[in-house]
């Protein structure tokens, strides 16, 4: 049991030790693309679990709950691994391509290892202090990646992403120590109970809002999203693929679990924030993607803008929502990664991601513009594909309460991502190249071409499979945000297998 | 003890907070070391401190006298040897970025994002 939950973690660990061997000769590609594969398996593993047994929790090292460091899985951290493997394996394959010898001589595969490895123990850990750890696994190694090659605009974008990641880091050691203070304990389903019985509510409100801020800036919500569209840009495709995909992701994650499970003791104050902050974080995020004209920047854009809906579910507090969030939460990784991928093979085509420089896609690369076409349309949320759906869960919970407001903002936010996305298809894919280049597929050969798109082309059948048979997703869904709004098995599970 | 503890935590957020928002990198990063110092004693405090050793005597299964915890001393360690990790870097980046973009002031860091009109 304890191995089908730290399993996860520790292969993509072994991979990057291996891949850091290998990083002279083009073996270690090739060890990454296993590593990854593995790890995928390992997740389905743990998903069959939990799908059979409900939540699923492991003691390390048999220092029985709360003392030590539990490993808990529930339907939501099981999908979340399950999506985390999907997007290493589709990004690894992506590199075999996209990184140049440079940067896997300087350790690119091992550093993207041990980024997975991170992001899975954040989704995995059931432990304050150590879910704090994990964030900085996955920070410094997505340093190292982000300004791998040192290029200016690298270096400048990384100033904003480290120098704004690291306060947001001291915050939310700050709140744990403060928390542990007041509670006596770190381990999140013993201070589920410890802070629902605690007598010092007022003091916990505010702790809430330290880890509010702290997780806040993580997930790039309003107004702490500005080192975002900053940095994400700058760094090789596969990176800014991953980055986009799950970093901020993880955050979303860590406010979804604290602010259901522990800080749940005064839903009126701290969810009303919340509520606002997604609004304007929807807001803000697409109004920056109209004023962008860069592939890549409106694509990061966009980021903030979706990060809104799934804070917006988690804002609203009804079982409805919640399966909204964690819908979106799902679809969103698989959509905006691979939105950077395909920008990868754009920039490789046409020369650049500036969209004024580009164009004539549609004509020479048709395939191309077809799997630009699915996750674009899903990110806006067209029916039938995935994103159709979690727009429409959302606003279904918001509108059930009443809350019209919201509604509106969430419809009104998603044409504007149209908007946005007309635009990159009418100056990339539409209009002639400027120099008159045809950007064919052929311009590249064909065994550079095959990574490149197969990630592509996986992602975005697995875009349509979510979009064309929801029902299953959606259920899965209702018993996670179930799961999230009653952790009455998550709790027994962490504290009850230890007795 | 704990009173004083607490004014010193203030004292090096004040003055982190004051340094952080210089515009120069350098200055905010000085900024950065204290206030993550500050949450490290944040942390140390919460576990109490005191002058009895947290020893058990024969025969009891629980300190007799208030102690110490020692876990908030051991989750220190380790924000300490972490923080320690991250500041080296983020110094080489200072320093990487002075390099290439010849400037540590945050206002004239425009590579990735530059001004509309600029030449």
């Amino acid at each position: 049991m304890s191995w089908l939950l730290a399993l996860p973690i520790i292969l993509p660990f072994s991979t990057a030790v291996v891949a850091f061997f290998f990083k002279d000769g083009p073996r270690g590609r090739w060890w990454s693309v296993l590593g990854s594969l593995a790890t995928l398996f390992a997740a389905m593993a743990l998903m069959s679990r939990v799908l059979s047994d409900g939540v699923v929790a492991a003691q390390m090292g048999d220092w029985p709950a709360p003392f030590g460091i539990t490993l808990v899985a529930d339907y939501l951290s099981a999908v979340m691994v399950v999506i985390t493997g999907i997007t290493g394996l589709a990004v690894s394959v992506y590199a075999l391509s996209d990184i140049d010898a440079e940067k896997e001589r300087l350790g690119y595969h091992a550093l993207f290892q041990v980024l997975i490895a991170g992001v899975m123990g954040a989704f995995l850990t059931g432990d304050l202090f150590n879910l704090y750890v994990w964030f900085e696994v996955m920070l410094i190694s997505s340093f190292g990646l982000l300004v791998l090659g040192g290029s200016r605009a690298q270096i400048d974008g990384g100033i904003k992403y480290v120098t704004l990641n690291l306060v947001s880091t001291v915050l939310f050691l700050a709140g744990v120590g403060l928390l542990y203070g007041v509670t006596g304990t770190l381990n999140m389903a013993d201070l589920a109970g410890a802070v629902a019985e605690s007598d010092r509510q007022g003091l916990l409100t505010v702790i809430a809002v330290m880890f509010m801020i702290g997780f806040g800036v993580k997930a790039a919500v309003f107004p702490l999203f500005f080192w975002l569209p900053a940095a994400y840009h700058t760094p090789a495709f596969s990176v800014s693929a991953v980055f986009a995909g799950l970093l901020t992701k993880v955050g979303v994650y860590a406010l979804i679990r604290m602010f259901t499970l522990v800080f749940d003791h005064d839903v009126g104050f701290t969810h009303t924030i919340l509520l606002w902050v997604a609004c304007f974080t929807m807001v803000v995020g697409v109004l920056g993607a109209a004023a962008q004209s860069d592939f890549r920047k409106i694509l990061s854009f966009h980021i903030v803008s979706q990060i809104g809906y799934m804070v917006l579910g988690l804002a609203l507090y009804t079982p409805l929502a919640l399966v909204g969030a964690v819908f979106y939460l799902v679809h969103h990784i698989v959509v905006k990664a691979n939105l950077f991928l395909v920008a990868g093979v754009a920039e490789k085509l046409t020369g650049s991601t500036e969209l004024s420089k580009i164009g004539g896609l549609y004509k020479s690369a048709p395939l191309l513009a077809v799997l630009f076409l699915v996750p674009a349309f899903s990110l806006a949320g067209f029916p039938p594909l995935s994103g159709f759906w979690a727009k429409y869960l959302l606003v279904k919970a918001s509108l059930d309460i009443g809350n019209y407001f919201v509604a509106a903002i969430a419809l009104a936010v998603g044409l504007l991502t149209i908007f946005s996305m007309t635009k990159i298809w009418a100056e990339a894919f539409w209009k002639p190249h400027p120099d008159g280049i045809e950007p064919s597929l052929s311009r590249i050969d064909r065994r550079t071409l095959l990574p490149l798109i197969l990630p592509i082309a996986g992602l975005a059948t697995l875009t349509c499979i979510i979009g064309l048979f929801p029902e299953p997703f959606v259920q899965f869904a209702e018993t996670g945000a179930a799961q999230l709004l009653s952790p009455d098995a998550y709790i027994e599970a962490v504290l009850g297998s230890g007795t | 003890m704990e009173v004083m503890l607490s004014i010193l935590i203030g004292v090096l957020v004040a003055a982190a907070v004051y340094l952080m928002l210089a515009r120069n990198v350098l200055r905010f990063l000085f900024g950065l070391i204290l206030i993550s110092n500050a949450a490290n004693l944040a942390i140390f405090a919460s576990g109490r401190v005191g002058d009895t050793p947290p020893l058990i005597p024969e025969g009891f299964d629980a300190p007799v006298a208030v102690a110490a915890n020692a876990l908030p001393q051991a989750l220190v360690l380790t924000a300490i040897v972490i923080g320690f990790g991250l500041f080296a870097f983020a110094l080489v980046l200072a320093f990487r970025a002075y390099d290439a973009l010849g400037t540590l002031d945050s206002d004239d860091m425009r590579v990735a994002e530059p001004r509309e009109n600029a030449k």
